[in-house]
């Protein structure tokens, strides 16, 4: 037989393809529906979180830290309860990591502050000192792009079915009465902060990256 | 069988690739170099302001040394190696020496482009599947035009059987295209809703435990099929081209082909043990990465015993010790994986610097060692010219060997170190470290595995050294060498 399939390129091809494809199918297809449903009282991010969320993305900080704690004593005692599936029922992609350079932040909202991610994003080592991670100054002046997160949460209530309210609509008009709402949500975050510049700018309607990133990492609970 | 000289192999696609895959893998060992380097000396960070902190400069790294510098030289060798196992010349077809040349230009351009639009942040945050969907499109583009070349040389040739390179390139195809298409399964959010905000940024189909289980399907699997299969697809050509040795067992070959084929996409979930996927998918990872040493270790007792009675090539001939030591890295990697996929090792090893130590033993030892003697072997016949130095060869070999050793054996140091750092308790049962006290005691390795990176760059910049002067200054061949690659 395989000196046949050598001859014949077609034939070769498909089967090389269904040998390599079986696996996929026996082995991610039956988890799918029951995987993505949510535990119960989960709530779909914010506009201000998911904006928060890219820039957890852009800058890749999954380069360093996890979110996915481990049922292990030694976990559980540093990072709080472990991860159950339902919990990352709305996480498009899902941001579980695989390198620990710095400590997972499953749960970092439960035992960090706004005010601490200001500092410590300013200048790790002055809250941490000895780390190697490298300050993200930059967040304190760009902007978070908050008509994409809200492009996106439009996306996924559309397509699928992820519960936002009924004012969540494809439109411009949508967006501008949505986005107070943000406005309002960055203006808390700003409240506990310090940095003049940043709050200057979240006074005026422009919100630094900073503050979308500390609405996300305090949602992580 | 005709004769190898009716024939006048193009290898102008070929050179091409080949070029840019030298370009490719100086950028990216330089990107990883001063990455490894930032982990030890924080203050390297802030060279390019956002644009240069390890996060935002790994992903640029991994794409660079995959789908730069690894996907072209599976690309560079395939236009060589095909062209010569099929026993048909490009230059015979028009058409195919288009799409070879569109193949390769749209590589390239797409390959900066998406490099570009990585520093700028734009990703997906899906390791090594970071590109956002419009160079994801590119990639397909570039990837059926692959097909086209690979499936066009096979329609026109004149050796009807496949040697077993073309198994592999052809399974190298068929196997990143599935893998690509269905973990990079995303929405345009721009698209679907109305177009608001920008137009880059898209959402993936899959959430949570799934996208996890899609990623690592995806992650492991880019591995066997950009890090493996066409690896093994060049060992099988230019290990007996190089040696003048046949093939040890075609019986073994087959055994480790289709063996691979079908175990290797098990094994994904073994990144995703202790975490919520269900349990039996975690055993499932689990036992057959263990298979997966047979398979492995198939191919590369194959390519050692083919060597057999011709040990003595090893001392005279650097492009044999590159593949030897090759294979024989391919054996460690693939051991050692299996190892860490054991569910109580993976608790200990996961999360730490073992992983990349793994991961690094493979590329650079197996990956890199066997492209850079691929396209050695290569030089003599596409320029007619004898390789430049054979002692730059045997200096960069030692060199490179030595800084592979230093960077896996600092990692699995770390690694385990971290990993019992993270679970050590004292006699009452609480943690005895905070996370920091198990950032700062991995100083040195850090720091010596930037000097292993530092070795390995100065060792390729060797390679390419070498390579340029054999195209522009290496003795003039007048005829074709048979087996062992000239060299002054």
């Amino acid at each position: 037989m395989f000196h046949w399939l050598e001859k014949n390129p077609f034939f070769f091809a498909v089967m090389v393809f269904v040998v390599i494809a079986f696996a996929g199918l026996i082995e991610i297809l039956p988890n799918f529906a029951e995987a993505s449903r949510p535990v119960v009282g989960l709530k779909p991010y914010t506009v201000l979180e998911l904006a928060g969320k890219e820039v957890y993305k852009k800058d890749a900080c999954i380069a360093c830290h996890s979110q996915m704690i481990r049922p292990f004593k030694a976990e559980t005692d540093r990072y709080g309860q472990y991860s159950l599936s339902g919990e990352y029922a709305y996480d498009r992609p899902f941001l579980w990591g695989s390198k620990r350079t710095g400590p997972d932040l499953h749960r970092i909202g439960n035992y960090r502050t706004t005010d601490w991610h200001e500092n410590h994003m300013w200048e790790p080592t002055d809250v941490v000192p000895g780390s190697i991670m490298p300050a993200y100054k930059h967040q304190f002046t760009n902007l978070a792009d908050l008509e994409t997160a809200y492009a996106e949460a439009v996306t996924v209530k559309n397509v699928f079915a992820t519960p936002y309210g009924d004012e969540f609509q494809g439109t411009r008009a949508a967006w501008e009465a949505h986005k107070p709402k943000v406005l309002a949500d960055a203006a808390k975050i700003a409240a506990d902060m310090k940095n003049k510049d940043v709050k200057e700018a979240v006074a005026a309607g422009n919100i630094p990256e900073v503050v979308a990133l500390i609405a996300y990492l305090n949602r992580l609970k | 069988m005709q004769s190898n000289a009716a024939l006048e192999y193009d290898y102008s696609v070929a050179k091409l690739f080949t070029y840019a895959t030298i370009l490719f893998g100086f950028l990216g060992m330089l990107i990883g170099t001063l990455i490894a380097a930032q982990l030890a000396f924080p203050e390297l960070n802030y060279l390019l302001g956002e644009y240069g902190t390890f996060s935002r400069l790994r992903p640029v790294h991994t794409n660079t040394v995959i789908f730069g510098f690894t996907v072209g030289g599976a690309f560079a060798t395939f236009y060589y190696v095909g062209q010569r196992v099929l026993k048909v010349s490009m230059a015979e077809s028009k058409f195919l020496m288009i799409i070879g040349k569109m193949h390769f230009w749209i590589w390239f351009i797409g390959a900066l482009f998406a490099t570009v639009t990585l520093l700028m942040g734009y990703s997906q945050s899906k390791e090594y599947a970071q590109y956002e969907w419009p160079a994801d499109i590119v990639i397909v583009i570039l990837w059926v035009l692959w097909g086209v070349s690979i499936f066009g040389l096979i329609g026109i040739r004149r050796e009807k059987a496949l040697y077993i390179s073309m198994w592999y390139y052809i399974a190298t195809f068929l196997g990143i295209a599935m893998l690509y298409i269905f973990n990079n399964m995303s929405i345009p959010t721009y698209f679907a809703s109305g177009g608001l905000g920008n137009v880059m940024h898209s959402v993936s189909m899959y959430s949570g435990t799934n996208d996890a289980l899609v990623q690592w399907w995806y992650g492991h699997n880019a591995v066997a099929f950009g890090f493996t299969v066409p690896i093994v697809a060049m060992i099988y050509y230019f290990l007996p081209k190089e040696s003048g040795q046949a093939i040890y067992s075609y019986k073994l070959s087959l055994l480790s082909f289709w063996g691979l084929m079908f175990v290797y996409l098990w094994a994904g979930s073994h990144h995703l043990l202790y975490s919520p996927v269900p349990d039996w998918m975690q055993t499932m990872g689990s036992v057959f990465s263990i298979v997966l040493i047979l398979p492995s270790w198939g191919s590369a007792i194959n390519m050692l015993l083919t060597m057999k009675g011709e040990w003595n090539q090893l001392t005279e001939n650097p492009l044999i010790k590159f593949m030897v030591l090759a294979s024989t890295f391919y054996m460690l990697s693939t051991l050692e994986g299996p190892i860490q996929a054991i569910k109580s090792v993976n608790a200990i090893a996961h999360f730490t610097d073992w992983i990349p130590g793994h991961v690094h033993d493979g590329v650079l030892g197996w990956v890199v060692f066997m492209i850079m003697a691929a396209l050695f072997h290569m030089a003599p016949r596409m320029f007619k010219r004898e390789i430049y130095s054979k002692k730059l060869l045997e200096a960069q070999f030692w060199l490179q060997t030595t800084a592979v050793v230093l960077y896996f054996t600092s990692m699995w140091i770390a690694g385990i170190t971290q990993g019992m750092m993270w679970r050590a308790v004292d006699e009452y049962g609480n943690l005895m470290y905070s996370f920091i006290d198990t950032v700062t005691v991995l100083h040195p390795y850090y720091a010596i595995r930037a000097l292993s990176g530092v070795l390995y760059l100065t060792g390729f910049i060797m390679f390419a050294y070498n390579m340029i002067k054999t195209m522009t200054s290496g003795r003039e061949l007048s005829e074709e060498p048979q087996f062992r690659s000239p060299m002054a």
